[in-house]
């Protein structure tokens, strides 16, 4: 039987088709199997990575334990596919994950041609540099001739090349398949910077045998927003996904914690009370396709958006990573959400 | 002249002379294999420097320089590497990080409690082995089916549960050796049966089957094994209908045990081929079916000729289980490479540290299969000695 | 089963058996059974793949090679930018993928071969050293022998402002080895003729001293004078047309050394890593096939008085090549294949740069068949070549 499944892989592959498979209806389907299938980075201090007990916890990962807990009520109905920069969009069009939720830069390229949808942002991220402090280097412009480690497949990759080339200078790409051998490779001294994504550089200092010996440059060079990715075609389920972290957001705002989101259901604040869904006749959850308190649910899982981001890398975590632009709208930063009503 | 003795036989042995003084003991020896010429003697005193100069540090970097216990990275880093407390200039193993990790290099991120599941197969696996590799213990042909058809099927209820009211682990928490062991047996039990039937295509004298089975064998070993892994993780979706999608590690075995079967498909040919044709036309001429003259004659015979060949297969599908690291899975070299990435454990001596420990785990399984096929080999050289 | 009565009448009559029991009959009902099965297959997966490609609404084909890359390259043989197109970057990673499987095989046969008789030596503390290499290496997956050359190439050379400076301007560091890069100018090329009708010389001297020993006995000398005329000829040429040739030295710059052509230390070490682990098995091969030839041969050598060194290269060597170079070839195809393990490292080859492009335009069918495609070329190729010298080497059987 074998024989002939490569045979005929083999024939197709000739004939040269590139195909994206697709799911119908997402929702129904993560509601039958009862789980949500999330796509993460494999290692990303921060985001996503494995604890000493190998299960996995970060900024990322809170938001696939925030969509488990919309649909199901319960933020441990979810399964981690930990993926590479290579995998993770094959896995998101053959409908092995049903989110991606994995750093992933929203471009235009990724939102048609690949065939997925972005949105929302849920960080606003731009490329960085990271260099040794010893080198003396305090801009960006002044790393002609350099020797750049960066990560293979990413939008980083591509920037890297334009911005050396935009200010006319030289550089050496050293590029590597996984985050790891990046990592190594720019701790064993193989090459002067590291690029990527600023919150990453942030992160991957701290896994560098002497992160004092390091720094972040100020320059970025590129627009990053970070989105979690569905599949084109489901709006339903992208529906969901959107207003998970739209959720997260407006409790911010409202100021509803995990803490108190139970009493804040009584609060008198008409807006509060819908948005919990403990308005009469509320259909907040239902419309989505979910149960109305589904927000509830969300914020008794991981919190609002600032306790997600203080506890995965905001202050509350190693990484200390400024809110800077991801602050709320009326605190200084472009993290806005359209209003529940 | 009858009475004269004209022959003389000596009715006693004579004691061994001694043998002449220089041919025997310690300085004989070194003189005949070290320095038996000038050019010997020059290559034995380059090799003597050499090792004296590395074997000395190997050896202090392993054992004496290693820090052997340890919590976190603090212990094998060096205090300019903020917060060591190893003093400047230290190097050497960071054998703390593989036993503060050990377990995750064996099960991966299998759950904690559930990891009785995992040692219970691995003990009835070796269990059912070790009488299957001793010669003088009886009833192979039942320790066979055991181990080749009960155990997997066990296991596999055992490893993925859900049923029987083991609580369901799905295959992306599995990791580390086990999954480099359960790889490359499967792969093994798949392509043995698969290789057969593709060698015996490939010598039949029908030829659409034995050009389908040629060119699979070709354009499988023609390739490298990293292909065929991507192909069956990235493109095996594609090809399924809608919404039926394939398990990553499924994936995997899919590739790895579609190209151990070319492989072994070849090593079973030269078994069959190495069959006199006397044999066939025996067969024939006792009126047996082609598939009683295959499985009763011919095969037997066959594949005891290539056992050595087909324990090689195995150690090179052994080794390339490293590989499926690059497909994004944590086999035991993925796992041990994640780690270094760990905030906890990031220190200079970490990776060479796991790297040799993986080495390690890998040479001795892979040593000791070498020696077995060797043991093997001699075995059957005996019984057909002409 | 056919019917005993039939027997008994005689062979001229057939027996009236179904047409189930003819063999021919039943071979051709298992081929088309076989064959259906297989086009049912491809039918499967051809309309499974058409749907989702319809349901993607993605555009196909290769076409998309001739968009523009986007990302630069780290290592390439020949220009490469962003600007430069997909397939250019592939082919950047085709030769790449040459450069170190060539480099590769010379250096793992070489040394396979010192390995391999030094096993077969009489030096107690050579063959064990020997053996040791070969078990050590053979056991270890290639993957495994990559990573630890890395990491040990990445650790053992120092910095760039500590690079050891190497003769002729070159220098050795942890961002690789830089040596000076030859430019040649124009009339360059009657260097490389003068070199070519040296070389062509040579090799008419020896078929000369070659027929003249058969014939007479005694033959010319031949060694010397080719090597005057290699080194002759080329210099005069070099002299005559004004020196063409300069070089451009690799320079401390801020970071790295500038000028000059540099190899990684990706390179350097995937080269090593496969060169080391090729060797362990081409050892075996090479004592397997030593070993091979009765020892009567190399006695009824001794007992022509031909030199030890005599024996080896015109007795032992040419009978034990028959049997060292079927394996040998496979090895080859073995050390060409792992070369794709230089996806872990970073070493731009075919499978590194395909994944890349692969990732960034989103083709995985395409560049799957295009890997396919190279390295099912390359196998049939060293395949012939392998073949064709063989045939060469085989004694011819009287």
């Amino acid at each position: 039987m074998a024989k002939k499944i490569v045979t005929a892989l083999l024939g197709a592959a000739v004939l040269g088709m590139g195909a994206q498979a697709a799911q119908a209806d997402t929702l129904s389907d993560v509601k039958a199997k009862g789980f949500v299938q999330c796509g993460v980075n494999s290692s990303l201090a921060g985001f996503a990575a494995p604890d000493a007990q190998g299960n996995y916890a970060g900024f990322d990962v809170d938001y696939c334990k925030a969509i488990a807990a919309a649909v199901f009520g319960d933020a441990t109905k979810v399964k981690y596919t930990p993926t590479t920069a290579k995998e993770r969009f094959p896995a998101l069009q053959s409908g092995e994950v049903d989110v991606l939720a994995r750093n992933t830069t929203w471009t235009i390229n990724r939102d048609t041609a690949l065939g997925f949808n972005f949105r929302p942002v849920n960080y606003y991220d731009g490329q960085g540099f990271m260099v040794r402090k010893s080198l003396n280097v305090k801009s960006a412009l002044e790393l002609s001739g350099a020797a750049v480690c960066v990560q293979t497949g990413t939008t980083t990759e591509l920037n890297l090349a334009d911005y050396f080339k935009a200010n006319n200078l030289q550089y050496n790409p050293v590029v590597f398949e996984k985050i790891e051998e990046v990592n190594a490779a720019y701790d064993a001294g193989r090459c002067d910077v590291y690029t990527t994504d600023q919150s990453g550089l942030y992160a991957i200092r701290l896994t560098l045998a002497a992160p004092d010996d390091h720094m972040v440059l100020p320059e970025i060079i590129s627009k990053e927003p970070l989105a979690p990715a569905v599949r084109q075609g489901d709006d339903k389920w992208f529906d969901i996904v959107s207003w998970v972290h739209y959720a997260l957001i407006n409790a911010e705002e409202f100021g509803v914690t995990q803490a108190n989101v139970e009493e804040m259901k009584n609060s008198p604040n008409p807006d509060i009370k819908r948005f919990l869904g403990a308005e009469a006749d509320s259909t907040i959850g239902a419309d989505l396709g979910l149960d109305n308190e589904w927000a509830v649910n969300v914020i008794k899982a991981v919190g609002n958006y600032g306790e997600v981001f203080d506890r995965n890398i905001g202050a509350g975590s190693p990484l200390k990573i400024e809110r800077g632009l991801n602050a709320l709208w009326t605190k200084g930063g472009i993290q806005y959400a359209p209003p529940i009503r | 002249m009858a009475s004269t003795q004209t022959s003389y036989v000596r009715t006693q042995m004579i004691a061994a002379e001694p043998p002449p003084p220089g041919v025997t003991g310690v300085a004989h020896w070194l003189k005949t294999n070290l320095f038996a010429t000038t050019k010997d003697t020059i290559l034995t005193v380059i090799a003597l420097l050499l090792l004296a100069w590395y074997v000395p540090q190997m050896l202090n970097w392993l054992f004496f320089d290693a820090q052997w216990t340890g919590t976190d990275r603090t212990f094998c880093a060096t205090v300019v590497q903020s917060g060591g407390s190893q003093p400047e200039g230290w190097s050497g193993a960071c054998w703390a990080f593989i036993g503060s990790r050990f377990d995750q290099f064996i099960f991966g991120r299998y759950p904690i409690d559930e990891r009785w599941r995992p040692t219970l197969v691995g003990i009835s696996f070796v269990a059912l082995l070790v009488p299957l590799l001793i010669p003088k213990v009886p009833y192979k042909g039942w320790n066979a089916i055991l181990l080749f058809a009960v155990l997997p099927i066990v296991s596999f209820f055992l490893l993925v549960g859900g049923v029987f009211g083991l609580r369901h682990v799905e295959t992306s928490l599995w990791g580390g050796l086990m999954v480099t062991l359960i790889l490359s047996f499967v792969g093994m039990a798949v392509s043995f049966p698969l290789g057969i039937l593709l060698a015996l295509g490939r010598r039949s004298p029908m030829p659409v089957i034995k050009t389908l089975c040629v060119t699979f064998i070709e354009i499988v070993r023609g390739v490298p094994l990293i292909t065929v892994l991507f192909m069956a993780s990235v493109m095996l979706p594609l090809f399924m209908p809608q919404g039926v999608t394939v398990d990553r590690f499924l994936r995997a075995l899919i590739g790895f045990s579609i190209f151990a079967s070319a492989y072994m498909a070849e090593v079973i040919r030269g078994g069959l081929q190495a069959i006199p044709k006397g044999q066939y036309e025996g067969a024939d001429s006792l009126g047996f079916s082609y598939w009683q003259k295959t499985g009763l004659i011919v095969l037997p015979q066959a594949i005891k000729i290539v056992i050595p060949g087909i324990v090689n297969t195995f150690i090179g599908m052994f080794k390339d289980t490293s590989l499926v690291s690059i497909i994004g899975m944590f086999d035991l070299l993925g796992i041990i490479r994640q780690n270094f990435a760990d905030v906890s454990w990031a220190s200079p001596v970490t990776p060479l540290t796991g790297l040799i420990f993986a080495g390690f785990v890998f040479w001795i399984f892979c040593f000791g299969m070498s020696r077995y096929s060797m043991f093997v080999e001699r075995r059957l050289d005996t019984g057909h000695k002409r | 089963m056919a019917a005993p009565a039939s027997m008994a009448s005689g062979r001229t009559e057939r027996p009236p058996s179904s047409l189930l029991n003819d063999p021919k009959i039943r071979g051709i009902i298992y081929q088309v059974v076989t064959a259906l099965v297989f086009i049912a297959l491809i039918y499967f997966i051809w309309t499974n793949t058409l749907e989702n490609l319809r349901r993607a609404n993605i555009a196909s084909g290769f076409g998309f090679l001739s968009g523009r890359a986007g990302f630069d390259l780290g290592q390439s043989l020949i220009a490469f930018s962003s600007d430069s197109t997909y397939a250019r970057a592939l082919y950047v990673g085709f030769l790449n993928t040459l450069l170190v499987a060539f480099t590769g095989i010379i250096t793992a046969t070489v040394l396979g071969f010192i390995i391999g008789i030094g096993r077969l030596s009489k030096n107690w503390l050579i063959a064990k050293l020997s053996t040791a290499y070969v078990e050590i290496f053979r056991n270890i997956p290639p993957l495994l022998v990559i990573f630890f050359w890395y990491s040990g190439v990445l650790a053992v050379l120092p910095g760039v402002r500590e690079s050891i400076a190497l003769p002729f301007g070159s220098y050795l560091n942890n961002r690789g080895f830089a040596f000076p890069k030859p430019v040649f100018a124009e009339g360059f090329w009657l260097v490389l003729a003068a070199l070519l009708a040296a070389i062509v010389l040579s090799l008419v001297l020896r078929r000369y001293s070659l027929n003249r020993r058969m014939a007479t006995g005694r033959g010319v000398p031949i060694l010397w004078p080719s090597i005057a005329m290699i080194v002759a000829f080329p210099v005069i040429a070099y002299v005559i047309m004004g020196a063409p040739l300069s070089f451009d030295y690799p320079v401390a710059g801020t970071f790295n050394l500038t000028g000059g052509s540099v190899v990684g230390p990706e390179f350097i070490s995937l080269y090593l890593a496969l060169s080391f682990y090729t060797a362990s098995f081409i050892a075996e091969i090479v004592r397997g096939g030593i070993r091979a030839v009765p020892r009567g041969q190399s006695e009824a050598a001794e007992a022509l008085g031909l030199r030890q060194g005599y024996t080896t290269r015109f007795v032992v060597v040419p009978q034990a090549m028959r049997i060292i170079i079927p394996p040998l070839t496979s090895q080859y195809l073995n050390l060409t294949k792992n070369s794709t393990l230089a996806i872990a490292i970073g070493y731009a080859d075919l499978v590194s740069v395909g994944g890349t492009i692969l990732n960034q335009s989103g083709h995985p069918i395409e560049i799957v068949a295009i890997w396919m495609v190279v390295y099912l070329s390359i196998s049939l190729l060293t395949s012939l070549f392998m073949n064709w010298f063989n045939s060469r080497m085989a004694l011819v059987e009287r």
